[in-house]
């Protein structure tokens, strides 16, 4: 008489998802790294010093699991949420009233916050191990520009609730903007580029503060502009990046160490 | 080599030669951490901390950023790289996290508006970031130290001495498993006990006071008390993001590869974490929780008052170079220059001292360094990685140097061009 579990392990539809057998020995464990898409991100075996909680503190893979909690919290939030002045403030206020077990916006404020601490305790870790070092320059550069990326998601997503701390925020913040040099309206140098027939190219409605509120001020096309970013645009980009940074982990030796 | 040493805490290093000039160089730290506190109680500027009130208003005194950045975070830094194989010892850092933690929270005790403060649901991240740097900058100088140790006396680091290898699963699924199921649990619950905070809805007219960009963001906005906005919203950070691009290309120390040093590596150490630490993390803590209303300072136990009104008296580079009647009373006792003296040249005569100091800073310093201070790292690095290098650093320590000079000569600007936008 075969058990239960054994029966299912038998099937068509388990054997042709797992290709191999629990995993219990050696042959089977490395079967279970190398034919699954997600864990092949990780090499086969790796150094036993490196993955010591001490050494990595887990804070790159906690970054990583930051980001797919917000992922996964956006996503339902988007559900419930339009991003005109109209309705922005109301939806959230609707958020916390009416929906079951209202902690959708909790999770995906207080996890933005986490993921940007861990991902600047794991460029510390990774300073100072030296592991920026070759063969990993390149990946502490995309690495940098993932940091950038958080920070910039983070930035957008403040302007969604469309409340008092939101808007002002972002307008000290995009205020810089204004200040750019040659393409900022207060910026130094703001008059020195100009297009044919001596009319200035730096306007208050053509410069960079412009390009990135679609107005002068935080307003309805800020609104859609910062939502679409923060849901597509930014989003997309970490994504691919988080893949090129996993893959060359790998690719430059895994975890590092001693050499 | 010895295999012997099996466990990376408990190696004892024998007596190590430098402990006499370190023992200097902590001294005097001590003495400039306390030496504000001594002048102020004995110039009786601020009451003898006999009572609560008395030792919040000499916190609240000595909290100001020219004081508690040059006296108290500047030396603890110091001390903590000199003294790194001492205080991560768990008998000296525990107790001295436990005494942060009794000034950090206890203050929570004696003082409603620090109350208000910490306990703001959007200031809790900078509880946790400040506490979790703690632990982590723990955990990395207490390797260190035992690789150091290790490097000395010729054996195996930390992590050579179990060289042998893993297989991922189970070994580091289990970790990756385990580590996502408590941030999973923390994160809900940190969900479930603090609601996310919305204030009243967005009023374009009405702009609260302070206002205030996202915490991540306040090192920056701090440095705008200090630099216009070109240079601290603009050109600072993006050469923050150049430089950390860079800096594997410019790094050509080859040691310290992958294991945790302080030893082998002290100058990039030093300098980044001086970065890191105090420019960014100690900052956003200013920016945070000590600037109030008009971007005002205040210390912790103060109320934020509105109506505070400080009066701002600061002078420019050229007007201390062209009127003698200032705070130092140098200068050349002439009027500024102007279009009926100079000519349509005249702004450039009027900033003559500092756009003449700039380029120097810029240009002329890190050739300086190079022949002085940083001969050895100019030899070892070559000359277009050396001056990478140098320009970041030079630039890194302007916003040191315009707070001092902030604070000692009250200057605002070193070169002050309306006519273009462009300040320094």
């Amino acid at each position: 008489m075969m058990s239960p579990l054994s029966y299912i392990r038998s099937t068509q539809v388990w054997n042709s998802i797992f290709r191999h057998g629990i995993p219990r020995d050696r042959r089977t464990r490395v079967m279970a790294v190398m034919s699954n898409v997600f864990l092949h991100l990780h090499p086969v075996a790796v150094r036993k010093s490196g993955i010591r909680l001490s050494f990595t503190w887990c804070m790159g893979g906690l970054t990583f699991f930051l980001f797919l909690a917000e992922t996964i919290s956006g996503v339902l939030l988007m559900f419930y949420y339009r991003p005109v002045p109209e309705y922005a403030y109301s939806d959230i206020q609707a958020l916390r009233a009416h929906v079951t077990l209202g902690v959708l916006r909790e999770i995906h404020r207080w996890g933005a916050h986490a993921m940007i601490i861990a991902i600047w305790l794991h460029m510390m870790r990774v300073f100072l191990t030296g592991s920026y070092k070759p063969p990993r320059e390149f990946n502490w550069g995309v690495g940098v520009i993932l940091l950038v990326l958080t920070m910039l998601l983070s930035f957008t997503g403040y302007l969604l609730p469309w409340d008092q701390l939101a808007i002002w925020a972002i307008t000290v913040g995009s205020n810089m903007g204004k200040a750019t040099p040659f393409l900022g309206m207060s910026g130094p140098f703001s008059d020195v580029l100009m297009m044919p027939g001596g009319v200035p190219f730096v306007t208050t409605r053509s410069d960079a503060a412009y390009l990135l509120l679609a107005g002068t001020s935080v307003g309805e096309n800020a609104l859609m502009r910062f939502y679409v970013l923060h849901c597509i645009a930014l989003p997309l980009a970490t994504a691919v990046l988080i893949a090129v940074h996993f893959w060359r982990i790998r690719k430059d030796g895994g975890i590092s160490g001693p050499m | 080599m010895s295999t012997t040493a099996s466990s990376p805490s408990t190696y004892v290093p024998p007596r190590d030669p430098g402990s006499r000039s370190r023992n200097i160089v902590g001294l005097l730290m001590l003495i400039l951490m306390i030496s504000p506190m001594a002048l102020k109680l004995i110039r009786g500027t601020v009451p003898a901390p006999t009572s609560i009130e008395g030792f919040k208003s000499l916190v609240d005194a000595l909290s100001v950023p020219e004081l508690s950045l040059s006296f108290f975070f500047m030396p603890l830094f110091v001390l903590m790289l000199v003294y790194y194989r001492q205080w991560t010892k768990p008998v000296i850092a525990l107790p001295l996290l436990i005494i942060f933690c009794l000034f950090y929270f206890g203050s929570m005790v004696i003082d409603p508006d620090y109350r208000s403060i910490i306990t703001k649901a959007d200031n809790v991240p900078i509880t946790i970031m400040l506490l979790g740097t703690m632990i982590t900058l723990w955990v990395a100088f207490r390797e260190a130290a035992s690789n150091d140790a290790r490097l000395e006396a010729g054996i195996p680091l930390v992590s050579q001495d179990r060289e042998d290898k893993v297989l991922v699963w189970p070994d580091l699924v289990y970790i990756e498993l385990l580590c996502l199921v408590i941030a999973m649990t923390a994160l809900v619950v940190w969900a479930i006990a603090l609601p996310a905070p919305l204030e009243s809805p967005a009023n374009p007219a009405g702009p609260p006071n302070p206002s205030k960009a996202p915490w991540y963001f306040l090192g920056l906005q701090e440095m705008l008390v200090y630099f216009d906005p070109w240079m601290a919203g603009v050109l600072l950070p993006g050469l923050i993001v150049v430089g950390l691009i860079a800096m594997p290309y410019i790094d050509t120390n080859p040691k310290g590869n992958g294991y945790y040093t302080l030893k082998e590596r002290k100058f990039a150490i030093s300098v980044w974490l001086f970065g890191f630490l105090i420019l960014w993390v100690v900052l956003i803590v200013f920016g945070t929780f000590l600037r109030g209303p008009n971007w005002n300072f205040f210390g912790p136990y103060q109320y934020w008052d509105s109506h505070l009104q400080v009066p701002l008296t600061n002078i420019n580079l050229s007007e201390y170079f062209w009127n003698g009647k200032n705070l130092l009373g140098f200068g050349l006792d002439r009027p500024l220059p102007t279009q009926q003296s100079h000519g349509a040249i005249y702004p450039f005569v009027r900033e003559a001292p500092g756009i003449v100091f700039s380029i120097f800073w810029i240009f002329i310093l890190p050739v300086i360094l190079a022949k002085t201070v940083f001969r050895r790292l100019r030899a070892q690095m070559g000359g277009p990685r050396f001056y990478v290098m140098a320009v970041l650093f030079v630039f890194l320590a302007m916003l040191p140097l315009k707070m001092v000079l902030r604070w000692l000569l009250v200057l605002k600007y070193f070169v002050y061009l309306p006519e273009f936008n462009l300040n320094l």
